[in-house]
């Protein structure tokens, strides 16, 4: 039943993933990029790890894809060509090998993987408690310096659309 | 045999049935929200009439004729806001698990949190100051 | 959900002998069917029917009276009309996204039921991020709204869905922090948990802990309200302005659906408000018999949701719509600070402030939420007094 689940969103996901990279149509691929983050949470659900899906869905399809589609509506793309000038051949040729050596070192972590020695996970693991204890005690400058990095995110952009015309 | 076992947990390490306990419900509000719209819509197709005219078809102006592209570019300002509220979004967050263990936490935890926010606060505030809250 | 479908197979009940693994999902797909079209398609209809009327008395004017009594029956011949329309897919439109747009925005708005309490045992599935989940799925009607406003090709809906979606976005973390005080009260995010935090009595509910989560039930309503598109807040649908904002292209069906989610979206904030800071479903222990006290907790927890319903209308029938300007203003330089320093205050409440003088505190401000409501009702009085009415004009009768 987990496995059999697991496969069908595993198909779909992979499916959504293609259609990211291969629609030409800025908008419809943000779209694809919308499903796929969803499918990527039920997996997350699939897996116990409720917390990090819901919060997958609050961030990516509600936050992020929400600036990605304004920014492909306020640049307003239309759709893509298919490009012809050699330099961008050879830039689609470099992107796609990159992409192949990436898949290649994937497939070889994950046949080395240690799948016979497997523990479960202890009782409440990737939950919200558990989460919480070591980010505020442990982890308490990593968290204040991301705090300084969103700073910096919220500054960027005003600097940046201000710089011109005014 | 053993190998398909053990990746079978891998997958689904807290066992399929903690899972269908409480997500089965979500997963079927789903499918039936989606089932009741396709019902109505194609009730709909089905009942409707259809007389497709192209005036019928034409972009909406107010009885106008359309004219001009109707993706046009749109005020920077936009965007501005979805940056804003991506920041802010991150912030809530982190917020979720320091609240669910703040009484565990104490003085700490709130010192933590306070300096968190006050970094994001001043954002807030070079914004603010900046004009960019303010839409022409 | 558990107790009820452990007595279902116990002995005697409906499902006796049916495994717990399989009766658990059973119940629960059948419970949640019985939600959706026993109760939300009808209570968005109904609201819809009702806010016309109550609008309508407010402004002195009659309403649909014409279909069933009192036109009760008016969502029902609405719906029939609009399944009978022609189901219009413009020419310019881009086929796949406009039809796939209304579902986005009704499966968004549906999914939220599934973590809505409704008695202290019946909800689809109590998750234990509960309230998170709520905010999560709402976000998905966010991006079904730009997918209808860009798709349409047309001016008017492409301008309505951003500012639609800029609105929305904008009001989510007012409202989002308005949660904390809460979370930090209960330690959980669980929407049975945090009603179980709290009692039955005013003085026990979160609405009157504290100065902080008092203005925290304010903020998180006015933002609530603005996420839902509603007046004063309705701006991605200024008619003067937009037609009708991102669904100016949509007709018939499609077209209802839009509404029938900022209909039945009234009814989820009522029940949030409800679950975070009125106490839910609590009920005094009146009775040992668990079907009255059900039926009991089931009527407290909806009056308590549809009065905000009601109060929304009765904004959307008094207030004019803000402008866009104020709009943004008013979230960013206002309410979000507002919201911060309402979560750190409660934080720094639990800290510091004992727990007697908190009780205190709790008494108080139910004190003086009492006098506050005693004060109203007799300045109504004093109004109408003053404008010389007869009773037999100005008492509520529906039927004109």
């Amino acid at each position: 039943m987990g496995t059999f689940a697991f496969l069908v969103l595993a198909a779909l996901l992979i499916g959504s993933a293609l259609a990211v990279v291969l629609h030409p149509n800025p908008v419809k691929s943000a779209m694809a990029l919308v499903a796929t983050l969803f499918l990527l949470a039920i997996v997350f659900v699939l897996l116990g790890a409720h917390m990090i899906a819901v919060l997958q869905i609050i961030v990516y399809t509600g936050a992020i894809m929400v600036l990605f589609l304004f920014v492909i509506m306020l640049l307003n793309l239309g759709d893509e060509e298919v490009p012809t000038e050699w330099p961008r051949v050879v830039l689609r040729g470099l992107a796609g090998m990159a992409g192949a050596l990436m898949a290649l070192q994937l497939v070889r972590l994950v046949a080395g993987a240690p799948l016979g020695r497997m523990v479960d996970a202890p009782e409440g693991y990737g939950g919200a408690l558990m989460v919480a204890r070591s980010l505020f005690t442990d982890y308490v400058l990593p968290f204040e310096l991301t705090g300084l990095l969103l700073l910096v995110a919220v500054i960027g952009p005003v600097v940046l659309a201000q710089r011109r015309g005014r | 045999m053993s190998r398909e076992r053990a990746t079978n947990e891998l997958w689904v390490p807290t066992g399929v049935g903690a899972v269908l306990d409480q997500y089965i419900g979500v997963l079927f509000t789903f499918v039936i929200g989606a089932v009741v719209v396709g019902v109505m819509v194609s009730a709909s197709a089905l009942l409707g009439g259809r007389r497709r005219t192209s005036v019928k078809d034409e972009v909406f102006e107010c009885g106008n004729p359309s004219s001009g592209p109707a993706r046009g570019r749109f005020s920077v300002q936009f965007y501005l806001v979805a940056i804003l509220f991506i920041v802010f979004d991150v912030e809530v967050v982190f917020l979720y698990p320091w609240a669910i263990v703040f009484r565990e936490l104490g003085v700490p935890g709130l010192v933590a949190m306070g300096m968190f926010l006050t970094i994001l606060t001043i954002g807030l505030l070079y914004e603010w100051k900046r004009g960019t809250l303010v839409w022409e | 959900m558990k107790d009820l479908v452990l007595s279902l197979i116990a002995e005697g009940g409906a499902l006796a002998g049916v495994p717990f693994s399989l009766a658990a999902p059973l119940v629960m797909v059948a419970f949640g069917a019985l939600v959706v079209f026993g109760f939300v398609l009808p209570i968005a209809g109904i609201t819809s029917w009702l806010e016309r009327r109550v609008w309508a008395r407010i402004q002195s004017r009659i309403g649909p009276n014409r279909v069933g009594p009192q036109g009760f029956l008016q969502w029902l011949a609405d719906g029939l009309k609009n399944l009978l329309k022609e189901d219009i897919i413009p020419s310019a439109a881009d086929k796949w996204l406009f039809s796939l747009a209304p579902y986005l925005v009704v499966v968004g708005f549906i999914a939220t039921f599934a973590a809505v309490p409704f008695t202290s045992s019946l909800i689809i599935a109590d998750l234990n991020i509960g309230i998170l989940y709520i905010t999560a799925v709402t976000g998905i009607v966010v991006v079904g709204v730009l997918m209808a406003g860009w798709s349409s090709n047309n001016k008017w809906s492409l301008l309505g869905g951003i500012r639609s979606a800029a609105q929305i976005v904008s009001y989510e973390i007012p409202a989002g922090l308005s949660v904390f005080p809460i979370v930090l009260l209960t330690g959980t995010l669980s929407m049975q948990g945090i009603i179980r935090a709290q009692g039955w009595a005013p003085w026990d509910w979160f609405f009157f802990y504290n100065p902080f989560t008092f203005a925290a039930f304010f903020v998180f309503f006015v933002a609530a309200l603005a996420e839902g598109n509603r007046t004063p807040f309705d701006i991605p649908e200024a008619e003067s302005e937009l037609v009708a904002g991102f669904c100016t292209e949509y007709s018939g069906m499609r077209y209802l659906l839009f509404f029938l989610e900022e209909w039945g979206n009234l009814y989820v904030i009522g029940a949030i408000v409800t679950t975070l800071f009125l106490g839910g479903w609590q009920v005094p222990a009146f009775t040992d018999n668990p079907m009255l006290l059900a039926v009991a907790q089931f009527g407290t927890f909806f009056l308590k949701a549809y009065f905000f319903v009601f109060v929304a209308m009765w904004v959307r029938a008094t207030l004019p719509r803000v402008r866009v300007d104020q709009l943004m203003t008013v979230c960013w330089k206002y309410m979000v600070p507002i919201a911060i320093v309402n979560m750190l205050g409660t934080a720094a409440w639990m800290l510091f402030v004992p727990e007697t003088l908190g009780r205190l505190v709790q008494f108080g401000m139910t004190g003086l939420g009492a006098v506050v409501v005693v004060v109203f009702f007799r300045r109504v009085r004093f109004h109408l007094r003053r404008a010389n009415l007869k009773p037999s004009d100005y008492y509520y009768s529906p039927i004109i």
